[in-house]
């Protein structure tokens, strides 16, 4: 009874100890911001990515393993928008830790910090999966991933005051890194300017205003409700106006109306990495975007 | 004891200083960095906001011009209109609204209104629905922020013979240090697996047979409750509860203090990114008095009993689901299985006819116990298929001198169910029940209901 008296005694006072803050600690809700904040962190944070590539971000479970690492959070990096409304929320009241709550300096929305797209008119779930913010899939734009560096290497500098020159620095550096890397991309897929497209899911509104694509059709008849042989069938009739070269995908959905269509139209399915880790190639932020730029080079040829 | 015990204080202390010394200078200059940084961001912003107003001032232009031409027309009602809502209204604060509306076309072999399960003294809502048509519990949620310290939530249900009910209405402390969230108030118990679950985001139309009878559906009290996430790298939650323990299995006592009491600890985790787990053990006492419920005696008369003593209920649970690379969304599988023990000993008042023609007081003691184990598949986005088995030993209670007049059968209920559901979105569900209910001996209920749940509004994610 002693024993574990004293292993109480123990395990309450480090529980309310004040962590100390060797490294900081960052839940990323998905893979890019994880990504991007080992970017600007370096050894300075440790990053654990709540979901991987192949798992829709919409739809995850508020599973125990994500709340324990909520728990040691010292920062929570979410898209927003929404995005992670289905079990981010449960996910982080479950963890009882006050410090990564929305509103508080622990927690960080990237939509924040970039212009929306697809802000709908009118909010009315008859329309589907729709986000009141705008369309959350805002990483496929590399430009809004410099827009949300910068807010991103502030919050963790203000978390962590002692590391914030090196935030700073890795965050210059990052920033012309890839500004020439966007200069480079935005050159290599010049010829997809104009390009028409069909899209799976409305997942590349980003891409598509990045890089001039023209998104015809959707193949989900509303965002988020499976497609319907009726609709595709709308949809493969509306190609003989507008013909296309390929359809998109993101890595985590199913194919089988991406190939359905591909087969009966003779246009390629251009399955995306959609974010880090969504192929092999996708390793990280840099090789994530040369690799969509590859593919989608490929698939409109 | 005294030196191990300061020694962790030490240990615990030592946490607690930063690992970062700073200095005075060091601080202005960090400071002065950030400032830098945020003006730099705040620079950048300003010069992407006047492309943006300038990208939108053309397309003002093109719409202007389109605009000229019907502008004769509606020029008088143009210029009378607002150009925003100026005023901020009262009910911008207002809290998240959801409501759940459900209902069932319910086909049964047996009356309802004769619900009994051999044994077991239930008491809550634990019938099926009527034969027929009829609504299910509707329910009314509204949450939010109180302020910058506490969180609340109001739950009603309104139950188709037009009563309404506080499910839930609790405040939980969200400033506080250390992870822990107490909440206080009504709420469902977090003991067991699917205690704390609302009853739509079941998988299956009806509690399992061990919730219904030794919970009288689910465990609810008016009380405290304290939660803690161990700060480890394996999910372990642990819990505490007091409550007033005014309902089944307790009664109302017209006494101070405390009247149930629940602990329960559970552990999870993922094992790859294909599967995920939860299990733990519960454990809830309570002290009900005067408990009464009618059983059938050994001359076949309807009489009134009365139970006052200790109950101790415990509940081992596990669930383990199932996801092709954690991706539910497709294809996905769910087991989840529960254990239930109780004991009961005290005192029980026999009364042959509720009329205190023929009474008896002796000393009672039960041992009883009960499971289910339950598996849904989604074989393909929106529909999904399961299958449950429950049942139940309500044991040879000793009834001491009563048991001149009451006598346990040994007969064990069961009940076999499968159902199918289809989901149109998150918001709602269509589901078929098959079930084959044995809770009597000889007597055979079998099931058909065909029930719906929608979801309209706020609606926050399910628990795991």
């Amino acid at each position: 009874m002693n024993r574990l008296l004293q292993l109480l005694a123990v395990l309450v006072f480090a529980a309310f100890a004040a962590p100390a803050l060797a490294v900081l600690n960052v839940f990323s809700s998905v893979p890019e911001w994880g990504a991007l904040a080992e970017e600007l962190g370096g050894d300075k944070v440790k990053v654990y990515t709540a979901t991987n590539a192949l798992q829709d971000p919409h739809h995850i479970e508020a599973r125990p393993s994500l709340i324990v690492r909520a728990r040691t959070a010292d920062l929570v990096v979410a898209t927003g928008a929404e995005l992670e409304v289905g079990w981010l929320p449960l996910v982080l009241q479950q963890s009882g830790n006050a410090r990564v709550q929305p509103g508080k300096p622990g927690y960080f929305e990237a939509a924040q910090y970039v212009r929306m797209l697809e802000r709908p008119d009118r909010l009315d779930r008859a329309d589907g999966d729709v986000h009141p913010g705008g369309n959350p899939h805002i990483q496929t734009d590399a430009r809004n991933i410099a827009r949300v560096a910068a807010p991103l290497a502030a919050r963790l500098a203000e978390l962590d005051p002692a590391n914030a020159a090196a935030y700073q620095a890795r965050h210059k550096v990052f920033l012309s890194r890839w500004s020439t890397a966007i200069a480079n991309w935005e050159k290599q897929a010049a010829p997809l300017r104009g390009l028409p497209i069909l899209v799976q899911h409305k997942a590349f509104a980003y891409l598509e205003d990045w890089l001039g694509l023209k998104q015809i059709a959707a193949l989900e008849p509303k965002p988020g409700v499976e497609p319907t042989t009726a609709h595709l069938s709308a949809v493969l009739a509306k190609l003989q106006q507008q013909p296309v070269k390929m359809v998109l995908r993101a890595a985590y959905q199913s194919d089988r109306a991406s190939q359905w269509i591909a087969e009966r139209a003779r246009i390629n399915v251009v399955v995306l990495p959609f974010t880090v880790g969504g192929d092999e190639t996708a390793k990280d932020l840099f090789s994530l975007f040369e690799d969509t730029i590859e593919r989608l080079l490929k698939g409109a040829q | 004891m005294r030196t191990p015990v300061s020694a962790a204080l030490v240990a615990a202390l030592s946490f607690t200083l930063p690992a970062h010394a700073a200095n005075d200078a060091d601080l202005a200059e960090i400071r002065a960095q950030v400032k830098q940084m945020k003006e730099s961001y705040e620079q950048r912003m300003a010069a992407l906001e006047s492309r943006l107003a300038e990208a939108e001032k053309t397309a003002v232009k093109a719409e202007k011009r389109a605009a000229k031409a019907e502008a004769g027309v509606v020029q008088s009602a143009a210029a009378a209109a607002p150009i925003a809502a100026a005023t901020t209204s009262a009910s911008a604060f207002n809290p998240a609204i959801y409501a759940v509306l459900q209902g069932v076309y319910a086909n049964l072999s047996q009356a309802p209104n004769k619900y009994v399960i051999n044994g077991f003294v239930p008491s809550g809502d634990i019938a099926p629905a009527k034969r027929g048509f009829s609504i299910a519990e509707s329910e009314l949620g509204f949450s939010a922020n109180v302020d910058d310290k506490i969180y609340a939530n109001l739950i009603l249900s309104l139950s188709p013979d037009n009563s309404v009910e506080v499910e839930e209405a609790y405040g939980v402390l969200t400033a506080l240090p250390g992870g822990l969230r107490p909440k206080f108030g009504r709420f469902l118990s977090s003991i067991g697996y699917l205690n704390d679950q609302h009853q739509h985001s079941w998988d299956f139309y009806d509690a399992p047979l061990p919730y219904q009878a030794f919970l009288g559906g689910q465990f609810r009290s008016d009380g405290l409750q304290l939660k803690w996430v161990a700060p480890t790298d394996t999910y372990l939650e642990l819990g505490a509860e007091v409550g007033d323990g005014a309902n089944f299995p307790g009664t109302e006592r017209n006494r101070n203090g405390v009247g149930d009491y629940a602990l329960y600890a559970h552990a999870g985790g993922d094992i790859g990114a294909n599967h995920s787990w939860r299990a733990g053990v519960s454990y809830l006492g309570l002290k009900p008095q005067d408990r009464e419920y009618v059983q059938v005696d050994t001359t076949g008369v309807d009489s009134q009993l009365a139970f006052s003593g200790r109950s101790q209920l415990a509940i081992a649970d596990f669930v383990w689901k199932y996801a092709p690379n954690g991706n539910a969304q497709n294809t996905n599988f769910k087991l989840q299985g529960e254990y239930f023990w109780r004991k009961e000993s005290g005192d029980l008042t026999y009364d042959r006819d509720g009329a205190l023609g023929l009474t008896n007081d002796s000393n009672y003691a039960s041992r009883q116990s009960g499971w289910y184990l339950q598996g849904v598949y989604q074989f393909m986005p929106q529909w999904r298929f399961g299958v449950r088995y429950d049942q139940l030993e309500p044991g040879s209670p000793n009834y001491g001198s009563n048991a001149a007049y009451l006598d346990s059968s040994g007969f064990n209920p069961k009940r076999y169910a499968a159902m199918i559901d289809y989901t149109t979105s998150e918001f709602g569900r269509f589901r078929l029940q098959l079930q084959q209910s044995k809770l009597l001996p000889d007597i055979t209920d079998n099931q058909v209901f065909l029930q719906y749940v929608l979801t309209l509004g706020a609606h926050s994610a399910h628990k795991y």
